[in-house]
């Protein structure tokens, strides 16, 4: 990978995230009310909102305005929380490592069962093994993740008891050490596996796809000739196969969003998810139009990471 | 004479494209002919079917206190009834007649621009092309549930502005696909064809090479409906819904408060969405395997 290729592709994510901030500002501008209402919320007093206008050059002509708004976006300004009264990023971040634990845990878990189903299937094709996963993976796809958490709470949580039904920790006992971790842990397991289940299924699927369409190119065909076993010849397609995957899981990250904000809804799981409930429920727009920046700004960064991770993984990627 | 025809006329024939006409929709009465295409063409029918019949099938107004509140199902209401008596059922069923309108328009509103832009895309390559994918990837990277939950939130509840936004964000999968079959069917002798009887450009990419590409298109629209059913189902049930329309999105939120002591109000909504969305999938996976016999049964996403 050539330094130029790093530098073009970094300078490419310029007119996307322009392009964002400027989504975010003509939708403040054009909702029904004064914009400063998006911004400063509903239940300021004068003083506040002539405060809000100035800070956010709302006084001003609309190019200028557009101006000071990406000035103060770029700063990681995005206004003020009423509810919280505090700074909205400042907010934001506060419940960014909780959405973390639980979107990686899930993301690390289906990508690594996803494979090892899909091998197995692609090994025994149309035998029972491959029938089930194929047939499991369609209708895990299929599920509702808000409904997947809730039947998983029914039953699991509330029915054998085994899984705390709501939060990140024990809220009646303080617990420290390892103990506190294992509390965690136990709290993790249900979220987790309900949104690892719908990247499972699609991780499962295209493994099983990419690995049966490597093994009938002719290298595979060259390896079995010279007497290779089927375990060996398997490794190799399997490397191949799964190149196209990396792509697939950094397409992924604006689903694994929004599957975390049903998740952590159902589960009361202090993430940004639950924020962005009780954001909608108490109409604090600011906070909102944050989330909305920061998924995307995520979702902009992955797919950078994951072109950046193809091209070094892969040889024939042209740098041009 | 036969030997005054060139051989490559005839024996480099292009075997899988023909432009005939009546071959072309065959594709979907195939595909249901396949185990899998039927129970998907089964469930979709069923989903229109009760959407457009919601009040001559659903057994009570899906507003209105008919029974006990919370209980349990029973043979008078064989979902259950909700907090406030209502009757679950009634709900599903009118959730459904919500849900195929979202969808529907949402889905309208992708496959105009995704097909018009893959199209005009795949036909003038060069800047055309360069300028429209670049849009293209911009509209992809938008997260287009938090899009939808900010719209909402400034601009208050309603079915006018949901199907907006998501058919604004949803096309660029169904103009990649379709730009891809129009590049290879750009130089289809078919299209030469046309081209030296004198067709301008616009009527042969809309007549000749637009057809062919349908079906395709058909493949990828059909899940990314599927797509949409679950995004306005997790809309709703964050609360974000029309009020004034019964969802599954809303019956699901609504069934989330009473989690601990009615479970039937969690469970049969959702049973919906999933059969609705596992047909929309079921349907586009055995589309997709007839046209692409070489990966039957292992459908792209």
């Amino acid at each position: 990978m050539t330094a130029q290729y790093l530098l073009r592709r970094l300078i490419q994510v310029l007119p996307v995230a322009a392009g964002i901030v400027l989504i975010l500002f003509v939708l403040v501008h054009t909702a029904p009310g004064d914009p400063v209402l998006a911004l400063a919320g509903e239940h300021g007093d004068a003083a506040y909102y002539a405060f809000m206008r100035h800070r956010f050059g709302l006084d001003r002509p609309l190019p200028e305005q557009l101006a000071v708004y990406v000035g103060r976006v770029v700063r990681g300004d995005l206004g003020l929380s009423y509810v919280h009264g505090r700074p909205v990023a400042r907010v934001i971040a506060e419940r960014v490592p909780a959405t973390l634990l639980l979107t990686g845990t899930a993301l690390a878990l289906s990508s690594l069962a996803g494979v090892a189903l899909g091998v197995w299937a692609a090994c025994r094709r149309d035998r029972s093994v491959d029938l089930t996963v194929r047939a499991g993976a369609l209708v895990a796809h299929a599920l509702p993740p808000f409904w997947l958490a809730q039947v998983a709470a029914i039953t699991l949580a509330l029915g054998t008891g085994l899984f705390p039904v709501q939060g990140l920790t024990d809220a009646r006992q303080a617990l420290t050490g390892w103990r506190y971790l294992v509390d965690v842990v136990h709290h993790l397991a249900l979220p987790v596996l309900v949104l690892a289940a719908g990247e499972l299924a699609l991780m499962t699927r295209l493994t099983r796809t990419g690995l049966l369409e490597a093994l009938r190119m002719d290298y595979a065909q060259t390896a079995r000739a010279k007497g290779l076993s089927e375990r060996r010849v398997v490794y190799h397609a399997l490397r191949n196969a799964l190149l196209p995957l990396v792509t697939v899981v950094g397409g992924r990250a604006g689903m694994m969003c929004t599957g975390a904000v049903l998740v952590e809804t159902v589960f009361a799981w202090p993430g940004v998810g639950q924020l962005m409930l009780s954001s909608i429920q108490t109409r604090d727009i600011p906070v909102l139009l944050g989330i909305f920046l920061l998924v995307s700004v995520t979702v902009v960064v992955v797919n950078l990471v994951t072109d950046l991770t193809y091209a070094w993984l892969d040889p024939l990627v042209r740098y041009e | 004479m036969p030997g005054s025809i060139p051989s490559f006329a005839t024996s480099d024939a292009p075997a899988v494209v023909r432009d005939d006409r009546t071959t072309r929709w065959s594709g979907l009465a195939r595909a249901a002919r396949t185990g899998a295409g039927a129970v998907g063409l089964a469930l979709t029918l069923t989903l229109v079917a009760v959407a457009l019949l919601a009040d001559v099938i659903s057994p009570t107004d899906p507003f209105a206190t008919v029974g006990r509140p919370l209980s349990a199902p029973t043979r008078a209401h064989v979902f259950g009834t909700d907090d406030l008596g209502r009757d679950v059922l009634s709900g599903i069923v009118h959730g459904a007649r919500t849900s195929l309108i979202v969808t529907a328009g949402v889905t309208l509103l992708a496959a105009l621009i995704g097909v018009a832009v893959g199209t005009a895309a795949g036909y003038k390559p060069g800047a055309v092309d360069d300028l429209l994918m670049r849009g293209t990837d911009f509209v992809l990277v938008v997260p287009r549930f938090f899009m939808a939950v900010v719209v909402i939130a400034l601009f208050g509840p309603g079915l006018d502005r949901l199907i907006l936004v998501l058919g604004l964000t949803s096309w660029p999968a169904i103009a990649r696909v379709v730009r891809a079959q129009t590049l290879s069917l750009a130089h289809q002798a078919f299209v030469d064809a046309a081209h030296a009887l004198g067709a301008s450009g616009v009527r042969i990419a809309l007549r000749h090479v637009l057809p062919h590409t349908l079906p395709a298109a058909l493949v990828i629209i059909s899940i990314n409906a599927a797509g949409v059913i679950l995004l306005e189902a997790a809309l709703g049930f964050l609360g974000l819904g029309d009020p004034r329309l019964i969802s599954w999105g809303y019956l699901a939120s609504n069934a989330q408060r009473f989690i601990r002591i009615a479970w039937w109000m969690a469970l049969f909504p959702g049973l919906a969405i999933a059969l609705a969305v596992l047909g929309l999938n079921l349907l586009g996976d055995a589309v997709n395997d007839l046209l692409e016999p070489r990966a039957r049964g292992a459908a792209g996403a």
